[in-house]
This record gives structure tokens, C-alpha cells and sequence, in this order.
């Protein structure tokens, strides 16, 4: 079976229109933000499809309101300007709110990481998975292929809360051709089981580093990997258990490190279990990217392409 | 109504009025963190939705799909409404002691915690957007009853505010009714000193909108407009202007600029309401 490439907004906005015909209960808004796949929606279903336009605060309001009243909302824009443009109103409007009352909104951010990689820093999104993690009473999805965001729309319906899903701008190819590895209870899944070392990817880094992992299956050398596609909630009992009799774990992400993202989540468990597997973490330093070129190119000038991943293995190898 | 019925009714909303502001005072004095002053513009409107009946509620089943849906944007000035929602059964009227007090579910500023409130209040301007999500189901819903909303005019500066308003228009959500708390003044000094946002009434007209304005203390003003915009479904959102005196029937309030921050000390409060009738 070869792996298809697929964008995963489109496989996930696609599944999307086809329950809209079956379930009146679910309204699709953005903020004149599209996607191919985005016309037929439009089209045959003027009446729970709204532009909001250019305005992501209102964007997240209007879906209050209508989740409120008891409808299933997807509220899509690109993701830095969803998550930070309309941070106070997620606060206030999602996370306060669904304490209290229960509230299905579904913030389908687009362009996750450096998907978005000339456009510059605005455009980059390195801090969502942080601040969106701080918050309470939200779902926090992040997947790396578009095979578990088509496994994710019953969830999206069918839990009733606030949930953020990251989505990769760019078309990857299939990671999960077995849909019944994909576990939403632990929100995790360990793709390559390995001896000492064992990376930790969330997003288009799964993809890196599978390709890293192979090469170094090559030269009979066995790395762990595991993708974290649901940040929040996280089983973290069940990871502990997949992860203990590694020694070293590396954690990749395409966002800052050190502020809370995915290597916060997992050096709380590792710290939480009182446990002595060594952590190191990849991905971006404190400052932001103005450089322009491909995405490859901007990894490479970050530490952050498969050379560097390798690198940073064998440095682990000889530590361990 | 006949007329007398009528005179009758408005006598009855007046006194409502007085005792609202008299209980309000009393939970300023256990709980001198409340916004007295901003509290205190929005009594008429309060007294009007609730006892002139413009708002259909039940108070014992606060989900009732029936009820009009009522959201204070400016939530830190609704500390009048605590005294009506225990009136009317929302709450328990022992509740109001505890205003701010550990325990209780009365804050400082009422969030959806409180029965009766819809929303999480505090943060301004996000109230008018969440009503015109909710306007917008209702309308899918093919239900007809009316989405209102409570703003103050400082509340205007909010960008989220204008974006609200140009969607309520665009999408004519003429079942929304934004109530504007006109009381011209903000924090730290009059709106006019800080950004001149007047004439209000041209800005709604140019994003597709209805406008009334009235004399926010006025019952018989309030009454008439409210019962006008809530029945009237014409493709277009309404904003009552409902031109208010922050802190009105306390002078020492009314004539102070930095009133929104200013408490009442017990004592001035005893004498105030001494000199009530």
C-alpha cells in the first residue's frame, strides 16, 4: 500500500460537508479563509456556512453564541491569527465558558509550524501549542497526517467541548494506513518501537523522523518513536508505561522549545514519575524566523532537518 | 393598557426603580469592591426587561428554550440586576448578604455561574458578538424569541465591538436589540475627553442598523422603545441608546469623573439611603 499524500484540511473539511447533509445540527464559519475543498460546503449549504471575514475575534464570538444555542461549530482561519488575534476571546468565550456549560467549537487552525514558510514570521506558528495547552477545558489535537484527522471528525462531534486542531498547510503523505492505531483515549501512538532512544515527535515532524528512524534501522540501530497527536487530554500513565525502559528520550517539534509545547508535556511526566530517563529537546530557540526560503531551508538553518536530528542522536548514543 | 392601567403600570416600574437602587446601595456596603456608579445607570433598563415583562424568562428553569436570551457585556455594572434575579426567583434573596463574601457564587462581576446570566462577563467587548452567534441560531432555528444585549458606551472602543456590529448588520439579525448603557463615561474620565465616539446614532445607521435613543432613566421611554424593537422584525439589528448618568441619585457619584472607581463608605450610604423616599 503506498502512502497517499492528502492536505489534511481537506481530507477533514471534505468529511465535514458530507455529515453536514445528514446533520443539520453542524455550522461551518471561517475567516475568509478557504481551501478547494471549501466550495461545495459553501455552496450547498449557504445557511450554516459564514465568512465572517477578516475578523478572528468575531469569528470565535459568533461560534459562541452558536454552540450556545446548541450547535456543533468549525471555526476556520489560519492558525496564528486564530489562536493569537483571538486568544481573549478563546479565554473567555471557550475555555471560561465550557467550565460551566456545554460548548462544542471546533478552531481549525491551518498552518502549522513553518506550513506557511515564505510568508515570514507572522505567518509561522511556533507558540500555539503552548498557550493553547495553558488553557482549561480544551482539546488540544495536533496530527501529523491527514488519516487521523479523518478519525477525528466523530470525535469532533461527538465530544462536546472547545478543541484546537492544528493543521499542516501542506500536503504530507499517510502515516496511519491502519486507522485502529490511532488512539484518541491515549492520544498517542508508538509508531516504531526501539532499544535505548526514543523520539518524540507531534505534527509534520513525525515525518522527519520516521525517515530518520529507517535510516537508522539501516545500520541496525533500533530508535523508538512515538507521535503525540492529542497534546490535551493526554494519557499520561499509559505514555509512561510505553516509555520507561527507554533511556533517552529526544523531543522534535516545529515550535519553541523550553515555553511549554510538547517537551513541556513531556518533562512534567518524565518529572511527575520521578523518573530518570534523560530528555533533550529540538526544535526552535527564542527568537523568531525572518529568514525566507523553503521549509527544508529553514530547518537546516534551525537545527531542525534530518541531519541535525542524526547528529543529535549520535550524541545521545555516545551519552548513553 | 388604558390609560390609568398604564399610569399604573409606570408608577409600578418607578418604585421597582427606587427599591432597586436602595438594595443595590446595600450590597455596595457589604461589598465595597462592586461598581457602584456603573451599577447604578443601568437600573431603569434592568427594572424595565424584567418587571415592564419585555423579557420572557422562568426563572425556574433558566434553559427554557422560550426564554429571551439577555446578555450583559458590561458586566461589572450589573450588580442591579442581583436584587431582581433574587426577586424574581432565580436565587435565593439571603444570597445578596454574601455579595463577594467566600462561598458565594455573587461576585464582584456575575459570570454563567450565576443563574440567570447567559455569559462570562468581566472582559469587555465580547458580549455583542456571542449575541450575534445566538441571534443567528435562533433565526436557524426558525424560533422567534429576542436576543438582547447590554453594552456601556465606553465599551465602543473594543474593536471586537465594530466587528460584531458590522456582522449583526450585514446578516440583518433583527432579533438582536443592543441596549446601550450611554452613561459617557469611562474609568479614568469622560469618553468625550478620551476618543470622541459621537454622534453614536450615524455609525450604527452606516452598518445597516436601527436607531432609538431615550432617556435611560425615563421607564415610560425604555418601556415604550423596548416593546417597539422586540416585536418589530424588519432585516435590520436595533440599538436602543439609552442616554444614562453613571451613578444617578447619588450626587457625590453623578458629578465625579473617576466615579466608576469610586466606592461609597457605610456611613455615606446610611445617610443616602435616609434621604431616600
Amino acid at each position: 500500500m503506498t502512502a497517499e499524500i492528502k492536505t489534511t484540511r481537506d481530507v477533514f473539511i471534505e468529511q465535514i460537508y458530507q455529515r453536514m447533509h445528514e446533520d443539520e445540527n453542524i455550522f461551518f464559519l471561517c475567516a475568509d479563509f478557504g481551501s478547494p475543498k471549501l466550495d461545495a460546503l459553501r455552496e450547498n449549504f449557504p445557511n450554516r456556512f459564514i465568512n465572517v471575514g477578516i475578523a478572528e475575534q468575531n469569528l470565535i464570538n459568533v461560534a459562541t453564541g452558536l454552540a450556545l444555542e446548541g450547535y456543533t461549530v468549525f471555526a476556520y482561519a489560519i492558525a496564528p491569527f486564530l489562536t493569537m488575534r483571538a486568544y481573549e476571546q478563546i479565554r473567555v468565550n471557550l475555555s471560561l465558558q465550557a467550565q460551566l456549560k456545554e460548548i462544542n467549537v471546533n478552531l481549525i487552525g491551518v498552518g502549522a509550524g513553518l506550513s506557511y514558510d515564505v510568508s515570514g514570521p507572522t505567518h509561522h506558528c511556533l507558540e500555539d501549542i503552548s498557550i493553547m495547552r495553558t488553557l482549561p477545558n480544551i482539546v488540544v489535537f495536533s496530527p501529523s497526517d491527514w488519516a487521523l484527522a479523518q478519525k477525528f471528525v466523530d470525535y469532533s462531534i461527538d465530544v462536546k467541548k472547545p478543541k484546537y486542531l492544528r493543521f499542516d498547510g501542506k500536503p504530507l503523505p499517510q502515516i496511519y494506513e491502519n486507522a485502529s492505531a490511532i488512539k484518541f483515549e491515549n492520544g498517542f501512538s508508538e509508531l516504531f518501537h526501539g532499544e535505548k532512544i526514543c523520539l518524540i515527535t507531534t505534527g509534520y515532524m513525525a515525518h522527519k523522523a520516521i525517515n530518520v528512524v529507517k535510516k537508522f534501522a539501516d545500520s541496525s540501530v533500533s530508535l523508538g518513536l512515538i507521535d503525540v497527536y492529542l497534546l490535551k487530554p493526554f494519557n499520561e500513565n499509559s505514555f509512561y508505561e510505553t516509555i520507561k525502559n527507554y533511556t533517552h528520550v529526544i523531543t522534535i517539534e516545529e515550535g519553541f522549545i523550553n515555553k511549554g509545547g510538547l517537551d513541556g508535556l513531556i518533562s512534567t511526566i518524565l518529572d511527575s514519575k520521578n523518573s530518570d530517563i534523560h530528555m533533550k529537546r529540538m526544535g526552535f530557540g527564542d527568537a523568531y524566523v525572518f529568514d525566507i526560503g523553503s521549509r527544508e531551508y529553514l530547518h537546516k538553518l534551525n537545527n531542525l532537518d534530518e541531519e541535525s536530528i542524526n547528529t543529535t542522536i549520535k550524541e545521545v548514543m555516545r551519552e548513553s | 393598557m388604558s390609560i390609568t392601567d398604564t399610569n399604573r403600570h409606570m408608577d409600578f416600574l418607578r418604585e421597582k426603580a427606587l427599591w432597586v437602587r436602595k438594595e443595590t446601595l446595600k450590597i455596595h456596603k457589604t461589598a465595597p469592591e462592586t461598581r457602584i456608579a456603573s451599577s447604578l445607570s443601568s437600573v431603569e433598563i434592568f427594572v424595565v426587561l424584567y418587571y415592564g415583562k419585555i423579557l420572557s424568562y422562568n426563572a425556574k428553569n433558566i434553559t427554557w428554550e422560550g426564554r429571551d436570551r439577555f446578555i450583559i457585556s458590561k458586566g461589572h455594572g450589573a450588580i442591579s440586576l442581583y436584587p431582581v434575579l433574587a426577586d424574581l426567583g432565580y436565587f435565593k434573596e439571603e444570597e445578596l448578604k454574601k455579595v463577594c463574601k467566600e462561598g458565594t457564587f455573587l461576585g464582584g462581576i456575575p459570570d454563567s455561574i450565576i443563574p440567570g446570566f447567559e455569559t462570562i462577563n468581566g472582559s469587555l467587548g465580547h458580549g455583542l458578538g456571542v449575541a450575534c452567534g445566538m441571534a443567528l441560531a435562533l433565526k436557524r432555528k426558525k424560533q422567534t424569541e429576542t436576543v438582547f444585549v447590554l453594552l456601556g458606551d465606553g465599551e465602543l472602543y473594543e474593536g471586537s465591538v465594530w466587528e460584531a456590529i458590522m456582522f449583526a448588520g450585514e446578516h440583518k439579525l433583527d432579533n438582536l436589540v443592543l441596549i446601550l448603557d450611554n452613561n459617557r463615561i469611562c474609568m479614568l474620565d469622560y469618553c468625550k475627553k478620551i476618543l470622541d465616539l459621537e454622534p453614536h446614532k450615524e455609525k450604527f445607521t452606516a452598518f445597516k442598523w436601527d436607531v432609538s435613543t431615550v432617556d435611560g432613566h425615563d421607564v415610560t421611554q425604555l418601556y415604550n422603545s423596548l416593546k417597539t424593537l422586540k416585536e418589530e422584525r424588519n432585516n435590520r439589528p436595533k440599538v436602543l441608546i439609552a442616554n444614562t448618568i453613571k451613578g444617578k441619585g447619588i450626587i457625590s457619584l453623578e458629578t465625579d469623573p473617576l466615579c466608576h472607581i469610586k466606592s461609597l463608605k457605610p456611613a455615606e450610604i446610611d445617610k443616602i439611603l435616609e434621604g431616600f423616599p
